[in-house]
């Protein structure tokens, strides 16, 4: 927040108005608008292939716009000088882990330091810094290509903090991690939110959304699905809870019929969206179920499948 | 059109300090290989060969290679650079995506990675220059020439070596440049022999090759004389800096921004 004014500091961290971006026919991105506000985790769910990583990329300016308009930082991401001013202040953690693997954790960080124009001091003391944040201290002169995928994934999130953004992008940080990983990275993310930095997210785990996200886009085909809170978007799409039921009969769904119950056939396993859940489900268990009965929260998950489809993608 | 800012340099001290881990090992192929040749050809083949006529004075032949070889040194440490270098860390380690999410832009990058192919080139012909310079091969004070030479010749293989690593589609294809483009210039840019042993059509063929130009260079700098044709020989070198390094930023681009 160096060079910025008063009269900036409510606006918003990212503004994308009608963004688009096509590959030759291809339209990754079918013109979404979304805002991201100061200090808030902002979410990109969707299957693969939705359009998450080519919005993101045209946000930290890895791909030129297609059509529409880009703000981040309030500058525009066209203006090359602008774009330029953005990416010294966002902080990236792209999906592979690209650190360089002939130089050891603490040189990784200084020599990115180096493209921010970090003087070397300063760099060295921010790296040991972010290793203490990382809990990594110990092992600053291990070899990269020494380190389980977790602990590179770490070391990439605190290579994207060297830089100390104002805003920080990731893209897909948990995937292919053990759940002891996973919740490492979690517990950092939280921890810099809580200091107030802009965490833009694109992942396909629910729970990771759901636990992180102040508000969330949900995308398919290059367009936005919904937007909201993720626990609005619970009750607004999947209701409060959700009976399961197994291998259902007839009988229920004439039943779920007959009272003009929201629920999902999926052939062999039915979803009853429900609000009224006791009342409900001791109907339901006690008169048709025949293999098995479950009485849940709804999730995030269930919104998402709910919005984007049960077939296979990619 | 671009502007290329000096934030390269990030680029090239970046390399450098992979390099430093490195150089026990990348210190030794620069300057163990053209020892070997050296003691092939020089020791080996000058009993069969004895004097070499070259500009109308005659040397010996290992005094008419040393030269030569100093030149393919500098072509091999440049172009293999950002080849095979550049193409690993580019396609296999991510590296040029990781440093598209810093300040840096592309052409910067790319600059970067060319300079440093340009240095190694310096690296290792300044190695081997001094080796051989303590049998005598080179005469002094033009000599010191061949520093600064090293860093032009290698701009320019560098930028070739740069524009098909943007083009191949994958890392064995530089086969296909190095067997036709760079293994050719080795045995015929007036490296072995002198080129007029060869017939005219021949000859006129290798005065397109940029490693000819360079080797006269190099030998008119090592045993002279050095006149007005090193300037054309610098020219034509300089041409093909000119040309491939802004085809190699623009296939760059094309490659990599999507």
């Amino acid at each position: 927040m160096k060079d910025i004014g008063q009269s900036t500091m409510m606006e918003p961290v990212i503004q994308a108005d009608a963004l688009r971006k096509a590959f030759g026919a291809f339209t990754a991105v079918d013109g979404i608008s979304f805002s991201v506000r100061r200090g808030e985790c902002f979410g990109i769910l969707g299957p693969n292939g939705a359009g998450k990583t080519s919005t993101i990329r045209m946000i930290y300016g890895f791909s030129p716009l297609s059509g529409g308009s880009l703000h981040v930082l309030g500058q525009d991401v066209t203006n090359r000088k602008q774009l330029r001013r953005v990416k010294y202040r966002i902080g990236v953690c792209q999906q592979d882990n690209n650190l360089d693997p002939e130089l050891s954790i603490l040189q990784n960080l200084e020599v990115f330091a180096s493209y921010f124009d970090v003087p070397r001091p300063e760099a060295t003391a921010r790296a040991l810094e972010l290793l203490k944040f990382i809990a990594l201290e110990n092992r600053r002169d291990t070899p990269i290509p020494e380190l389980s995928g977790g602990l590179m994934r770490r070391v990439v999130l605190a290579r994207a903090l060297i830089n100390e953004p104002d805003l920080l992008i990731l893209d897909e940080p948990t995937t292919g991690l053990d759940p002891q990983s996973r919740h490492q990275i979690w517990e950092r993310l939280e921890g810099l939110r809580a200091r107030g930095i802009s965490i833009l997210l694109t992942t396909h785990y629910m729970e990771e959304a759901s636990r992180l996200c102040d508000r969330l886009i949900i995308m398919d085909h290059g367009k936005i699905l919904v937007e909201g809170r993720p626990q609005d978007l619970i009750r607004e799409h999947a209701g409060r809870d959700i009976i399961e039921v197994s291998e259902p009969g007839e009988e229920l769904r004439t039943f779920l019929r007959e009272r003009n119950l929201r629920y999902d056939d999926l052939g062999h396993r039915l979803l009853i969206y429900c609000d009224e859940r006791d009342q409900l489900y001791r109907e339901v268990s006690g008169r048709y179920c025949r293999d098995g009965c479950t009485l849940r929260t709804a999730t995030l998950e269930d919104v998402f499948l709910k919005l984007t489809g049960r077939e296979l993608r990619e | 059109m671009f502007v290329i800012s000096s934030r390269f340099l990030r680029i090239w001290h970046r390399n450098f300090a992979v390099y430093r881990k490195t150089w026990k090992v990348s210190f030794m192929p620069p300057l163990l290989e053209p020892l070997l040749y050296l003691a092939a050809f020089g020791l080996g083949m000058s009993a069969l060969v004895g004097e070499v006529s070259w500009r109308n004075q005659s040397a010996s032949y290992i005094v008419f290679i040393a030269p030569a070889l100093l030149s393919v040194n500098m072509m091999y440490n440049s172009f293999f650079e950002t080849t095979y270098g550049s193409f690993v860390r580019m396609y296999y380690q991510k590296t040029f995506d990781a440093m598209l999410a810093t300040p840096l832009f592309l052409e910067e990058i790319i600059t970067g990675e060319i300079i440093w192919g340009a240095t190694k080139s310096v690296i290792a012909s300044s190695i081997m220059l001094s080796i051989i310079s303590l049998f005598g091969l080179i005469r002094y004070p033009e000599g010191l020439l061949l520093v600064p030479l090293s860093f032009l010749a290698g701009i320019a293989f560098a930028s070739i070596g740069m524009y098909f690593t943007a083009v191949v589609r994958n890392i064995d294809l530089f086969n296909l440049p190095i067997f036709l483009f760079i293994t050719p210039m080795f045995l015929f840019g007036g490296t072995f022999f002198p080129l007029d042993t060869l017939p005219g059509w021949a000859q006129a063929l290798a005065w397109f090759l940029p490693l000819t130009h360079l080797v006269e260079i190099t030998r008119a700098i090592a045993i002279g004389p050095l006149d007005v044709f090193a300037l054309w020989n610098l020219l034509y070198l300089a041409l093909f800096s000119a040309i491939f390094f802004p085809l190699a930023l623009k296939k760059m681009r094309v490659r990599l921004i999507k």
